[in-house]
């Protein structure tokens, strides 16, 4: 009898509980995190009993074995006797050299063909619709496809090469640029960079605070820049007696060899990841502009501000609160699409890493696994970059 | 409707003589626009003397908006001719920027730049434009801003303060601008009732230190008490212009008489 009693003053207790506005978040909430983590430990059990069933060793030993096969573009010293381990580091690395490159050159020319679109010149905004218009509806992977098989492959062979001035080169295996090779006196060459680059960053900052104190003095800046940036080196580089030697690239049989290479894999992922997210950005950087009210530019036009002066004072940093949160998304998806490398067979992580090495080890879950963090890693560290940017330039209201 | 007859500067100087009048500070001859087949502005003479405060007036549509924001360009004419200042619109855009530079404008929606402070707004154009010391700019919003009675909001945001204050910076920021004429594009209309005298006091202040004025405004008390002249404008047309008092108490057309029944009386 008394157990009943306390059993209905127990459910009493929980229903009232259930509707006390302060305590039903808090349950709820315990019960999600309860279901969530059932869930996970059902799928690692259920992962661990598989693998032990099927006989699959677990572990991250196999990233120590040797690799055994090679890379065509390694940007850390990589040939077949290095091990796993070392696979991931050249396809981590190649991974974000395409997703930073593109990353780079899609901001630049989406920020141009944006504004080309606004433009009141018929010709050019008509010709950066067309641009928008066909790239962003066209599959990534069909324009990575048109790049290499249709554009690239259509170029000559090493022996019939392009050539600009016998320095560069341009043929169906690549791009070849010579390298410069500083042979000795290296560092007071490399230190007076370093000197030139921080007294041009005094100067800036002087002229610009004279420029406040006084309102005089603001033409010959860009030039005295570019004197102190360009000047110093050479002059240092004169009197110490440094050498350099360009190391070009030279026909030997039937390729170059020698100097920078671009393999027309990466030229062909980073056109494609480049010209189609432009074409996305640059329709995030005209809603941006168009979200600016007609107003503002009115009341800044009507002040004598010149048209230049009207965008970068008063338009792009109103227009950077709509334009960042879907430019970062635009960011996020350049770095996945990346991935897409591996239809071409450009060396990026999902190629050599999630691809070769998982088939040569057979470890998925853990080779997916860290294939997963890897983007997620990237993904989280551009969001929150952005984020950061985003709080500098949002507006106080109130 | 406010009332500023017992304001001092009604004894404002109706004398314009033949002198000041080949010297007008805004001379505007023939002046015709369309928007597409729609004739906005029709045959419009219109000279403005320096000193002089001019109200204009009319029904919604009536062109009185576009009419100013020719001036300054904001709307490309068709025909005819403007000068300001000795300088002719024309689609040269130094000449553009040399007039702007000349003349203030004031907008029905205040267009403050919400990204900069008080301070940063006024001083904006004086840096770009002017080409003046930062300091320096910035002494000269200051004393603008204490003139408008707001020197204490000058580090808050645009987003922070009330529609008369911010129609009032707006006012101080044109005015850092050292301009010869004020363009005043109703700036009360988008103001709540208990704000619009603290906006009208500014601008009368203003007329009264002899600042060239040409206000579209419906604030009728505010023509009686600043205003040297009236225009009524209708379909385009500059249908009557005069003195405040014959305006208001013998106005000639039948179409100013219809209007004037409309603002006047409820």
């Amino acid at each position: 009898m008394s157990e009943r009693v306390s059993r209905t003053t127990f459910y009493k207790r929980l229903s009232r509980l259930w509707r006390n506005g302060d305590s039903r978040p808090l349950l709820m909430q315990a019960l999600v995190v309860l279901v969530v983590l059932l869930l996970v430990v059902w799928v690692i059990n259920n992962t661990m009993n598989n693998l032990e069933h099927r006989g699959i060793s677990t572990g991250f030993d196999f990233l120590s074995q040797e690799a055994g096969f090679g890379i065509i573009q390694t940007l850390v010293e990589y040939d077949e006797s290095h091990s796993y381990g070392r696979t991931f580091t050249v396809g981590v690395l190649n991974t974000l050299l395409v997703s930073s490159l593109g990353i780079a050159f899609a901001t630049v020319l989406g920020f141009l063909v944006g504004i080309a679109r606004l433009s009141a010149n018929w010709l050019l905004a008509r010709a950066a619709s067309v641009f928008i218009e066909t790239f962003r509806n066209i599959p990534l992977l069909l324009q990575i496809f048109f790049w290499y098989f249709a554009v690239l492959a259509a170029l000559p062979h090493p022996r019939r090469s392009l050539a600009f001035g016998d320095m560069i080169f341009l043929n169906l295996r690549g791009l070849y640029l010579p390298q410069p090779v500083i042979e000795q006196g290296l560092m007071p060459v490399l230190a007076s960079v370093v000197v030139a680059i921080v007294t041009a960053l005094v100067v800036r900052a002087t002229i610009r605070q004279h420029r406040l104190r006084t309102g005089q003095g603001t033409i010959a800046m860009p030039w005295l820049l570019l004197g102190v940036l360009v000047g110093m080196p050479a002059l240092v580089w004169h009197f110490s007696g440094a050498t350099l030697s360009v190391e070009l690239p030279q026909l030997r049989g039937f390729n170059f060899r020698g100097g920078i290479t671009i393999i027309p894999e990466l030229g062909a992922l980073l056109l494609a990841l480049t010209i189609y997210t432009a074409a996305f950005i640059a329709e995030v950087v005209r809603a941006g502009i168009e979200s600016v009210p007609k107003g503002q530019k009115e009341a800044a036009a009507a002040l004598g501000l010149k048209p230049g002066k009207v965008m970068t004072l008063v338009v792009i940093p109103q227009a950077m609160k709509v334009i960042i949160p879907p430019l970062t998304n635009q960011y996020l998806n350049l770095a996945k699409n990346s991935s897409l490398a591996t239809a071409i067979g450009y060396p990026d992580l999902v190629s050599v890493f999630a691809g070769t090495t998982l088939n040569q080890t057979g470890q998925a879950v853990e080779v997916i696994a860290m294939t997963m963090a890897v983007y997620l890693t990237i993904s989280l560290s551009v969001s929150l970059l952005m984020n950061i940017y985003n709080r500098r330039v949002a507006l106080i209201e109130r | 409707m406010i009332d500023y007859l017992d304001e001092p500067c009604l004894q404002k100087p109706l004398s314009q003589t033949l002198e000041q009048k080949a010297s007008s500070l805004i001379d505007i001859r023939g002046l015709n626009k369309w928007y597409g087949q729609f004739h906005v502005l029709r045959d419009i003479d219109l000279q403005i003397h320096k000193g002089e405060k001019v109200v204009i007036c009319g029904p919604s549509g009536s062109g009185k908006s576009t009419l100013i924001r020719c001036i300054n360009c904001l709307e490309e004419h068709q025909q005819g001719s403007i000068v300001v200042d000795g300088t002719r619109l024309t689609n040269d855009l130094d000449n553009i920027e040399t007039i702007r530079r000349e003349v203030g404008m004031v907008f029905q929606q205040f267009n403050l730049f919400p990204h900069l402070t008080i301070l940063e707004n006024c001083t904006l154009a004086p840096i770009w434009v002017r080409k003046q010391a930062k300091k320096e700019a910035e002494k000269v919003a200051m004393e603008y801003l204490e003139r408008v009675q707001i020197p204490d909001q000058a580090h808050k945001y645009p987003g922070q303060l009330s529609g008369g204050q911010q129609q009032r910076v707006a006012i101080a920021r044109s005015l850092c601008m050292n301009p010869e004429v004020m363009l005043f594009d109703e700036p009360t209309s988008a103001l709540d009732p208990e704000m619009i005298k603290e906006v009208l006091d500014v601008m009368i202040e203003l007329a009264r230190e002899g600042m060239t004025m040409l206000c579209v405004t419906h604030e009728m008390g505010f023509a009686r008490t600043v205003a040297d002249r009236v225009i009524f404008m209708d379909e385009g047309q500059i249908i009557e212009q005069a003195p405040p008092a014959e305006f208001f108490d013998n106005p000639r057309s039948e179409r100013t008489r219809q209007f004037l029944g409309q603002v006047l009386n409820h």
